[in-house]
């Protein structure tokens, strides 16, 4: 006969302990219940969805499948209403008696309001649940004026989320140091400032006496006086622990469930963790404690031995990008025996304040720069004696051997704090299931899946201990932006981002560079179908005035010669502006093409004018040319119409942008005289169909192209060519070849996303294209309407200056 | 070094669009004024590596990347972001007076490595 486990709360440490017990033998039936409809999701990354870094669903950490598969019976949407101690069952709220034999309480901990008038206006939020995230993310808008009261890591992290959603955001602080429970005066104020430098407003030692507004708010008012316009107002001053159900039911109570070492409560039948605890008269707020209590909660329950809980030096860390914020151990500067070490570089930001006590680390603040988070933790952990390293404690060594630090380590060691994953369980999972890779680690052991800042020390350990490690690459465009390409692209959409200059001012270091510039402006391109705020400045040079510089700072002129085919009047044109601006020579292409090199920028536009033939874009990361053999036109061999096809196949992509140049060909017959095995993509003829091919090269690499499909007609070809050419667009890294691209990818992924997609899923790719080919245009146009009067004209000095 | 100022009016501010430069020829001598968001500031044009027009690079912050070769060069000083590469080049004062831009080709400022 199986007991009955009734856990009450769908949280992240009631869902964290249940996971625990899971790995014990146990003889249980579970039951949890959760009064918020959702599935248990990691509730630390709701700033992140706030800010739209992360969507709703990826920060989902246990999916309704994971319930089921574990014969969990999921309550969710359920809220209890009373605890029957004596009766040893809990009865929710339409009345439903549900017995336990053992019960545990996680029910968590709600945001504090302070009582103060006028917090039942409309658009006043707490900032707790995913419910709040999704009320503010309905009632923000650009220019909406919001007031978020309480400057401490969830306040700040809120007002950063708003503020890129276009907010003007003000953050009102009782204290006169923001984050004061984590920072000393001067790391607040370097805080402060780098609040405002994103943009946040930030106004300290102000009390909040009332919240005005009639039915809707309107501002907030100031004890001493001062009122401030405000159209929402977010309160973050703090949480406390959930202990309703726990009081009624007559359980020890103090300001949380009073728990033991074992985490039960005063009813030995009833268990508590998480932050509706109190333990030793410490109450919880950051996530680290509450998994280790979950794990003390999980031996306890299924009758396995522990040392029982004790509490963990607190660490607290923000996360807003940019803004590098730890802050671990003591705070007390005054505390006996204390020595302070200190570093300040106001020009860069940054502050360290380390406490140290008998030559061992007892309090760190960091600000600006967190790099050496990890090991401050760690000193702190192991109280490491630090006489031997006191000259170098404010920027510790790094040593040579990478290995050395995890070798280091015992396998008790806690590596990922979030989910309380040690070293031991991390090499074991390593071997059992066979993990190469980061993205494998993190599905398999959670490790580095919330917070993300163990991430370096997880790949260490990896990198040693893997028989294959694969290190995954890098997709972090450059410095400037601290996102991989997709997150980026999702962020840009979801914030309907469609200038550079807005990505790099909300995410990115304000600057850019000659890296991150053109990619973003090729995000933009794709994501908006050309529907995007075009900015010159941020293109390479070869993209402000449509021709490939050379090594003099002359420019080199292709025109498009669709599929390599040209005309005596074509022919003329080309000889007449050759000699008419003195090009310094005509060369023809391997793109069967000709080439006018030599060209001073200022001729541009008149050689354009001149020529009366399009760009052949031969200086951008586009569509290049089609090249094609003679063909059934009047090969002897030919048995395809490889000419109307190429000059019809480069019709249809000519004048777009893709993310590394991309070369076609189309032949007549398998003897490929047009090389189309190692193109970006070719068309290869055979009697009575077409092999479609992609992902081949003869440049820096050589490769041979894979079959995408082989089909009868020509116009499938072109659709085959079409879909493959926009997912190319689409999924592709800024500078990725499609040889590149199909080698990550692999053929069979793509045919399936392409020519083998769903019918919806082909209209969808192939109405992109279309919408992005119907707003491109010949960019030798711009020869005629410049973008600025300097496009190509030389600047002419106004006065001439004379030398004495 | 002389010891007076002489400003000579270039060409009007529309001329340079923000986050872009251009070159103007002053005689013998080519200069590059860039465009940083308002701000405007002038250095020689070639690059020391290979000669590149530094006018044609894309701008980071107050920092121009040469087209050519990628050789980066800070706007305000001439100085080279990268200390491997030695040269520095001259910047040359630079003000905006009722919508044109002046430059002082008179005082043009090198430091020595």
């Amino acid at each position: 006969m199986k007991q009955q486990l009734v856990v009450i709360g769908n949280g992240m440490a009631g869902v964290a302990c249940v996971e625990q017990i899971l790995k014990f033998q146990h003889n249980y039936e579970i039951t949890i219940f959760g009064d918020e409809t959702h599935v248990n999701y990691n509730r630390i990354m709701l700033s992140m969805v706030l800010s739209g870094e992360k969507a709703a669903e990826d920060i989902v950490l246990n999916d309704i499948d994971w319930y089921q598969s574990n014969n969990i019976r999921a309550r969710l949407g359920v809220r209890i209403g009373g605890i029957d101690c004596a009766g040893r069952s809990v009865i929710d709220e339409t009345g439903h008696f549900t017995p336990y034999d053992k019960l545990i309480l996680a029910t968590g901990s709600s945001a504090f309001v302070p009582p103060i008038p006028g917090v039942n206006n409309q658009n006043v939020h707490v900032f707790r649940t995913l419910d709040d995230t999704r009320a503010l993310l309905d009632k923000s808008y650009p220019g909406c004026k919001a007031v978020v009261i309480g400057g401490g890591l969830l306040g700040l992290e809120a007002a950063r989320g708003l503020q890129v959603r276009g907010c003007e955001v003000t953050v009102v602080h009782l204290m006169d140091t923001l984050m004061e429970r984590q920072l000393d005066p001067t790391g607040g104020a370097y805080l402060t400032r780098k609040m405002e430098n994103l943009g946040v407003r930030v106004l300290l030692s102000r009390q909040t006496k009332a919240i005005l507004g009639n039915g809707k708010v309107e501002g907030v008012e100031f004890a001493g006086g001062g009122v401030l316009d405000a159209d929402l107002v977010v309160i973050a001053a703090g949480i406390r622990p959930n202990a309703e159900l726990a009081r009624k039911a007559n359980l020890e109570v103090n300001r949380g469930v009073i728990v033991d070492d074992f985490m039960v409560t005063s009813d030995p039948d009833i268990l508590a963790v998480g932050e509706c605890t109190e333990h030793r008269g410490q109450t919880f707020g950051l996530v680290a404690p509450l998994y280790d209590q979950g794990r003390v909660l999980a031996a306890a329950v299924t009758g396995n031995p522990t040392a029982g809980f004790k509490a963990t030096t607190p660490a607290a860390k923000l996360k807003i990008m940019g803004v590098d914020i730890f802050s671990a151990g003591s705070m007390d500067e005054k505390e006996p025996g204390v020595e302070v070490v200190r570093y300040e570089d106001p020009s860069i930001g940054i502050y360290k304040r380390l406490l140290v006590k008998e030559n061992r680390l007892h309090g760190v603040i960091l600000v600006g720069d967190a790099t050496d988070e990890q090991t401050y933790k760690d000193w702190l952990k192991d109280g490491t004696d630090l006489t031997a390293l006191r000259r170098q404690i404010l920027f510790p060594p790094t040593n040579g051997d990478p290995g050395l630090e995890v070798a280091d380590m015992p396998d008790s060691h806690t590596i990922c704090g979030c989910n309380g994953v040690r070293k031991g369980d991390i090499v074991q999972a390593i071997h059992e299931h066979s993990i190469t890779n980061m993205t494998q680690l993190k599905q398999r052991t959670r490790a580095s899946s919330s917070c993300g800042t163990c991430a370096g020390t997880c790949e260490k350990l990896l990198r040693a201990v893997a028989t294959d490690f694969q290190q995954e690459t890098r997709t972090t465009i450059c410095n400037c932006l601290p996102f991989s390409y997709e997150q980026l692209k999702g962020i840009v959409k979801t914030q309907q981002l469609k200038s550079v200059e807005e990505v790099l001012h909300v995410y990115g270091n304000r600057k850019g560079c000659e890296v991150c510039k053109p990619a973003l402006s090729y995000m933009l391109d794709v994501l908006w179908c050309g529907g995007h705020e075009e900015d010159r400045s941020a293109r390479f040079i070869n993209d402000r005035v449509h021709a490939n510089i050379q090594n003099d700072g002359t420019f080199s002129v292709v025109p498009r010669m669709r599929g390599g085919v040209t005309s005596p009047a074509e022919l003329r044109r080309i000889a007449e502006v050759a000699e008419k601006y003195h090009v310094p020579m005509v060369k023809v292409t391997g793109s069967q093409r000709l080439d006018l090199l030599g060209v001073k920028k200022a001729d541009l536009p008149g050689i354009w004018k001149d020529l009366g033939m399009p760009s052949g874009q031969a200086y951008t990361k586009g569509v290049r040319m089609v090249k094609t053999c003679v063909g059934s036109t009047f090969c002897r061999f030919g048995t395809q119409d490889s000419i109307s096809t190429g000059i019809e196949l480069e019709r249809r992509l000519e004048n777009l942008f893709t993310p590394h140049k991309y070369k076609m060909a189309v032949v007549g017959c398998p003897r490929n005289c047009a090389e189309a095995t190692v193109k970006d993509l070719g068309f290869i003829g055979q009697d009575g169909s077409w092999q479609v091919v992609v992902g081949g090269a003869a440049g820096k690499s050589v490769r041979k192209a894979d079959l995408l499909i082989t089909v009868e007609t020509t116009e499938q070809a072109l659709e085959a060519s079409d879909l493959f050419f926009q997912y190319y667009r689409e999924n592709a890294n800024y500078l990725e070849r499609t040889y590149d691209f199909v080698e990550r990818l692999g053929i069979e992924k793509i045919r399936k996303e392409t020519v083998y997609a769903t019918e919806i899923g082909k209209r969808e790719l192939l109405e992109r294209l279309a919408r992005s080919k119907e707003l491109s245009k010949d960019a030798w146009l711009d020869g005629e309407e410049p973008v600025n009067p300097t496009q190509f004209v030389q600047i002419q000095p106004m006065e001439v200056f004379a030398t004495r | 070094m002389t010891a007076e100022t002489t400003w000579t009016a270039i060409t009007p501010t529309d001329n340079v669009p923000p986050r872009e430069g251009r070159a103007v020829r002053i005689g013998n001598l080519e200069i590059a004024i860039f465009n940083i968001n308002g701000r405007f500031l002038t250095i020689e044009n070639a690059c020391p590596h290979k000669g590149g027009p530094l006018c044609d690079g894309i701008t980071s912050g107050t920092t121009v990347v040469c087209p050519l070769h990628g050789q980066r060069f800070d706007l305000e000083t001439g100085a080279p972001v990268l200390a491997s590469q030695a040269t520095c080049l001259a910047t040359f004062p630079t003000r905006v007076d009722e919508g044109l831009i002046l430059v002082d080709l008179t005082n043009p400022r090198k430091i020595v490595p």
